[in-house]
């Protein structure tokens, strides 16, 4: 089915909703991969900023994403899963 | 810092957050919410999160095992920021179905099982009770930080005592504010809008301490980064199974606790909202979570060593000399540990009212008998719950003594509460979730959290024997609390979440997959999997032979009086019935009222209510076709049918009443005649006889006398009659002058009681009225609404036939409008009658009628036309009652 | 003269005048208001002619006649039948009923009078 534009947007905004707590708990883990503690390189204040940018990142595209799911729209809303 | 001052404090900001309640409730019950739900009061009152347990307890945590403490805000940031995943879901179900707790999503969704609601509520008690617990003890804590630095070293109270007085003025201020209303529409604004202050408060305290450390103490960003790297914070290693496991606890938790579930879903006004909150309440946890590290470091830097890390938030402006800031920090951690209890006693409150106490209740009643209020007997349930929970987290508080038990209890209750977890997902992504499932994972997760981690959490030989902890029950190693299955070295807390949950799922898929759902289950589930398929909703039982009388009685009772009839009269406008403000109980009305009753009583009692009303206790061959229509091809098709039949049921409805209205309409136009035809003739005759007696002169005086009087008596009748007549035709005709100013309702209602004294003088009448709501100026004509209520007023009193005659006004506010009821206590308008007696010389066949010419209600009908409202009979109300509705203000027609 | 007339008649005011006219002409008038226990007090004092009212406020006219005309000793006692509505139909329904006369208000006193002379005339007087 052919979509106009602004439902096919609206639909991939969406995907973006879903697809952004997966990418923030792969952030999110991705420090058990790092080399352990006490090593060069890896600092405690080096976590604690790496932490906060990835939270504020977070909430900034979730920001920016949510005004565009919030609004009605009369086609059904859920679509194919 | 003198202690008192403190104290002092403490209840000057309790009294503020009594006030913020009351004005908000009363703003509320004005209809003048405005700002006061907005998306931002709906995530300040998320914040609930934020329990003094993260208030003072995240400090102590980051000081003991580092960045780990940010699990605890990831989880839930996660699953904001992915709300269309599952929260968008839940919040539409609650709203939908009316969900008023946990407890009663998970009853509701698996067949209004009233089996599992019980459950539910008991587990959530069972793991939330020493949560309070845990509130109650950080503030004692708080409270004894500052008798320790008080310069008197004066401490008026002791902790147990603190603890008594914190938890009595929680659980009135509860009662107060949570007990107020009944729907869980009508929602608690007043409790919403303080704990929205009290967020704003423990933010603001934590951000100020926060800054003081880093700009005050460290000098600035870089000096604090510099001092986190040299600190023995540094020491922490994350471990992957606690940092994984967390992360989801909390992230399971943000939705099982049954006080996040109760901000989030209950008292959701408006979906819109959760879009916002989905980025502002993770980023309201980023801000609370900014200065706990710096806090924690410089508390180790500066503090003596073996301080409480638990208290730097209040020892360290304390050490500093900073006494504002300490009040201002303990303020913010009495906030936070308030209004967790508050919202929580209010969500285990409604758990245990409706699926426990209420219950039994209806058991205990005869079958049929809803004839008491059964409002007082739910909002009394719910008070003595609140009391109740309040009374056990004191009591576990006072048991346990403060022990350290106490301090890892909040992740023990969120993995408890996580045993909800596949009951709630499964529920409402999985069609083929079934009661037997819920139960059977629900006892089975709570059972193996309760062993593996809840008991054992008192610590060796206070539940377990330290020989079951060691070696196992009976010596069998595989079943050691903490070492399930051999899984030996692992986390305590990880390891029975890890087993308690894969046990829990495993035994609610596998209960599923054996067993069948019921249909009523099908139908639920079918509902919340679907909820965002259009709007078929399911089917309630019933229907059919159901008197919308009895259904009138039963909603009044629990919805109260106002909201009930407000109701029904919605329901049978939408039918297009015009003249009655009773709907026909077609199955949709009926399963819509059984929605409403569930926002006040739970799904599985209204359920109950209504079949008991309707008398199917059990499923009708109609629920079954139902059940059997709902296959995913033949929904949409059905969907339109059903659209097209409501419609031709309505037209047909209206058709029906119009024609029965007609044939009546030329019935009465005859008889009108006639009417009209006796009332003239009747006075004519007694003037003609006594003229031409007169006439024949030849009298004694007192005969003359006698005579001139009856005939003027008897022309002055016949001009009333003339009078009234032409009155009602100018008011048909529209053309009538009115003359439009303020008057004072109570005047024109002092004044018509007066005058409705000629009516039976003899008998004396009790009349029921409300002073304070009479006392409104209304925009209208006085005279005109006067002449309504004389003759309300009038015929109450000539055709009430009780014992002790009672005459009921009640006055109403709503939306711009004033509603007006009088109501008499006697028998009433018997139901054929009631839709005739707006007409003209429309009187009551037999005995009701009487002397009048039968004109008053048709003239009270035309003149409340002509104020721009309403007159209607108000049936069910135990005697004759009339309604009247009127706009507050009356604009002057354009000429 | 002295003969008894039984008046059943709701409104005060029409009661009065008939009873004014009628015991001026030297009949004895007993006046009830109301049409329950009418055929009762008919039968206790055996009028010789019964006036009745068409719409009276407990029952109607014509249900007080068909008791009157039901009970043996009040079954032939003439019936004059008054109304204030004076449609045709109402004066057939009260002939078929077995009203002896008819008459419509407002009348003349000299009318009503008329009637009732003419009504007692025909009645079977066995009482001096």
């Amino acid at each position: 089915m052919f979509l106009g534009r602004i439902p096919y947007r609206r639909r991939r905004l969406r995907d973006a909703a879903r697809l952004l707590p997966l990418f923030g708990l792969f952030f999110l883990l991705l420090p058990l991969l790092w080399s352990p503690p006490g090593n060069e390189g890896r600092r405690f204040s080096g976590d604690l900023v790496y932490l906060f940018g990835l939270w504020v990142g977070m909430i900034v595209l979730a920001a920016a994403i949510a005004p565009g799911l919030s609004r009605r729209d009369g086609e059904p809303d859920e679509d194919e899963d | 810092m003198p202690f008192n001052l403190l104290v002092l404090a403490c209840i000057t900001y309790v009294i503020l957050l009594f006030l913020v309640a009351f004005l908000v409730e009363s703003r509320a019950r004005r209809g003048r919410l405005g700002w006061l739900r907005s998306p931002l009061v709906y995530t300040l009152s998320l914040s609930i999160y934020c329990t003094a347990w993260t208030f003072y307890g995240a400090v102590g945590y980051a000081a003991r095992s580092g960045l780990e403490y940010l699990t605890i805000y990831f989880g839930p940031t996660l699953v904001f920021i992915g709300w269309w995943w599952v929260l968008r879901k839940l919040v539409r179900i609650g709203r939908q179905h009316r969900v008023t707790s946990i407890a009663d999503l998970i009853s509701a969704r698996f067949g209004k099982s009233n089996l599992l609601g019980v459950i539910v509520t008991l587990m959530a008690v069972v793991a939330t009770t020493p949560y309070i617990a845990l509130q109650l003890q950080s503030v004692v804590l708080s409270f004894g930080v500052f008798a320790e630095h008080a310069p008197d070293g004066s401490a008026p109270l002791g902790a147990d005592p603190t603890a008594i007085w914190v938890a009595a003025g929680l659980a009135l201020f509860t009662i107060l504010f949570g007990t107020r209303n009944l729907d869980a529409k009508e929602q608690h604004h007043g409790i919403v809008t303080a704990i929205a202050v009290e967020a704003v408060v423990k933010l603001f305290a934590l951000i100020a301490v926060g800054i003081f450390v880093v700009w005050g103490l460290a000098g600035g960003v870089s000096g604090m980064m510099q001092r986190i790297d040299a600190s023995a914070i540094t020491g922490w290693a994350m471990n992957p199974g606690r940092w994984t496991g967390l992360i989801l606890l909390a992230g399971v938790a943000v939705i099982c606790l049954p006080r996040m579930f109760h901000v989030l879903v209950v008292e959701n006004y408006d979906e819109g909202h959760l879009a916002r909150a989905s980025w502002a309440f993770p980023a309201y946890l980023m801000l609370m979570s900014l200065f706990i590290v710096p806090i924690a470091v410089m508390g180790m830097e500066r503090l003596p060593a073996g301080s409480n890390p638990d208290m730097f938030v209040l020892t360290l402006p304390l050490t500093e000399g900073q006494g504002a800031l300490a009040m201002l920090a303990f303020l913010g951690g009495f906030s936070s540990a308030t209004s967790m209890v508050i919202v929580e006693a209010i969500a285990l409150a409604t758990m245990v009212s409706n699926h426990i106490v209420l219950p039994v209740w209806l058991r205990l009643r005869p079958a049929g008998a809803i004839s008491e209020d059964v409002r007082a007997v739910v909002l009394n349930a719910r008070r003595v719950s609140i009391g109740v929970v309040l009374a056990m987290g004191y009591g576990y508080y006072h048991v346990s003594g403060g022990s350290a038990a106490l301090a890892s209890i909040g992740l023990i209750a969120f993995a408890g509460v996580a045993q909800f977890l596949p009951a709630m997902i499964g529920g409402i992504f999985w069609r083929g979730a079934t009661r037997v499932g819920a139960i059977a994972g629900l006892i089975v997760g709570f059972a193996v959290w309760a062993y593996a981690l809840f008991l054992p959490s008192f610590g060796p030989d206070a539940v377990f024997p330290a020989g079951l902890l060691a070696d196992g029950p009976a010596g069998i190693g595989w079943l050691r609390p903490q070492a399930l299955f051999g899984s030996d070295g692992m986390d305590p807390l990880i390891h029975a979440l890890f087993w308690s949950l894969f046990l829990n799922g495993t035994a609610f898929f596998l209960g599923s997959v054996v067993t069948f759902p019921g249909p009523v289950e099908r139908l639920q589930g079918a509902a919340f999997v679907n909820v965002f398929e259009g709007p078929l909703r399911p089917r309630g039982l019933g229907g059919g032979h159901v008197e919308p009388e009895a259904l009138l009685v039963m909603a009044q009772h629990i919805l109260g009086d106002e909201a009930a009839q407000t109701l029904f009269e919605e329901a049978a406008r939408a039918q297009g019935k015009r003249q009655s403000i009773l709907p026909d109980p077609t199955p949709a009305f009926v399963s819509d009222l059984e929605q409403r009753l569930s926002g006040s009583v739970g799904a599985a009692t209204a359920h109950a209510m209504i079949a008991n009303v309707t008398g199917q206790g059990t499923v009708t061959v109609d629920d079954l076709m139902t059940v059997a229509r709902e296959s995913a091809q033949l929904m949409e098709y059905s969907a339109q049918l059903e659209n097209q039949r409501e419609e031709l049921a309505r037209t047909a409805t209206a058709l029906r009443e119009a024609n029965d209205k007609l044939t009546q309409l030329s019935v009465q136009k005859d008889a009108f005649l006639s009417q009209i035809s006796h009332e003239l003739r009747t006075p004519m005759t007694s003037i003609r006889a006594f003229s031409e007696i007169l006439a024949e002169g030849d009298l004694p005086p007192a005969m003359v006398a006698r005579s001139g009087r009856i005939i003027q008596d008897e022309s002055r009748r016949l001009t009333r009659l003339l009078d009234d007549l032409l009155d009602l035709s100018v008011l048909e005709s529209g053309k009538v002058q009115l003359t439009l100013g303020l008057a004072n309702l109570r005047e024109m209602i002092d004044r018509s009681i007066q005058a409705a004294e000629q009516v039976k003088p003899e008998t004396r009448f009790v009349i029921l009225r409300d002073l304070a709501a009479e006392s409104l100026f209304l925009r209208t004509d006085a005279d005109r609404l006067t002449q309504v209520f004389i003759n309300l007023i009038s015929n109450a009193r000539k055709y009430c036939d009780a014992p002790q005659p009672e005459i009921r006004i009640a006055v109403k506010m709503k939306a711009g409008r004033v509603r007006i009821d009088i109501a008499d206590n006697g028998s009433g308008i018997p139901k054929d009658a009631q839709g005739l007696i707006f007409e003209k010389f429309g009187r009551l066949p037999g005995e009701m009628r009487a002397k009048g010419a039968g004109l008053g209600l048709a003239i009270c009908r035309e003149i409340v036309a002509n104020l721009g409202g309403t007159i209607a009979y108000l049936p069910g109300q135990g005697g004759a009652a009339f309604r009247i509705v009127l706009p507050l203000r009356l604009e002057a027609k354009a000429a | 003269m002295g003969q008894h007339v039984l008046l059943i008649e709701d409104e005060p005011n029409i009661a009065e005048a008939i009873g004014f006219i009628l015991s001026r002409d030297g009949w004895q008038v007993t006046h009830l208001s109301t049409g329950t226990g009418a055929a009762a007090t008919a039968q206790r004092i055996t009028p010789d002619l019964i006036i009745l009212d068409h719409m009276l406020p407990d029952l109607s006219g014509l249900e007080v006649l068909a008791a009157l005309r039901g009970d043996p000793s009040t079954a032939a006692t003439p019936v004059l039948m008054l109304t204030a509505r004076g449609q045709s139909r109402d004066r057939e329904a009260a002939a078929r009923a077995g009203a002896d006369s008819f008459m419509a208000k407002p009348f003349a006193n000299a009318e009503i009078l008329a009637e009732v002379r003419a009504l007692a005339g025909r009645a079977p007087v066995a009482r001096g």
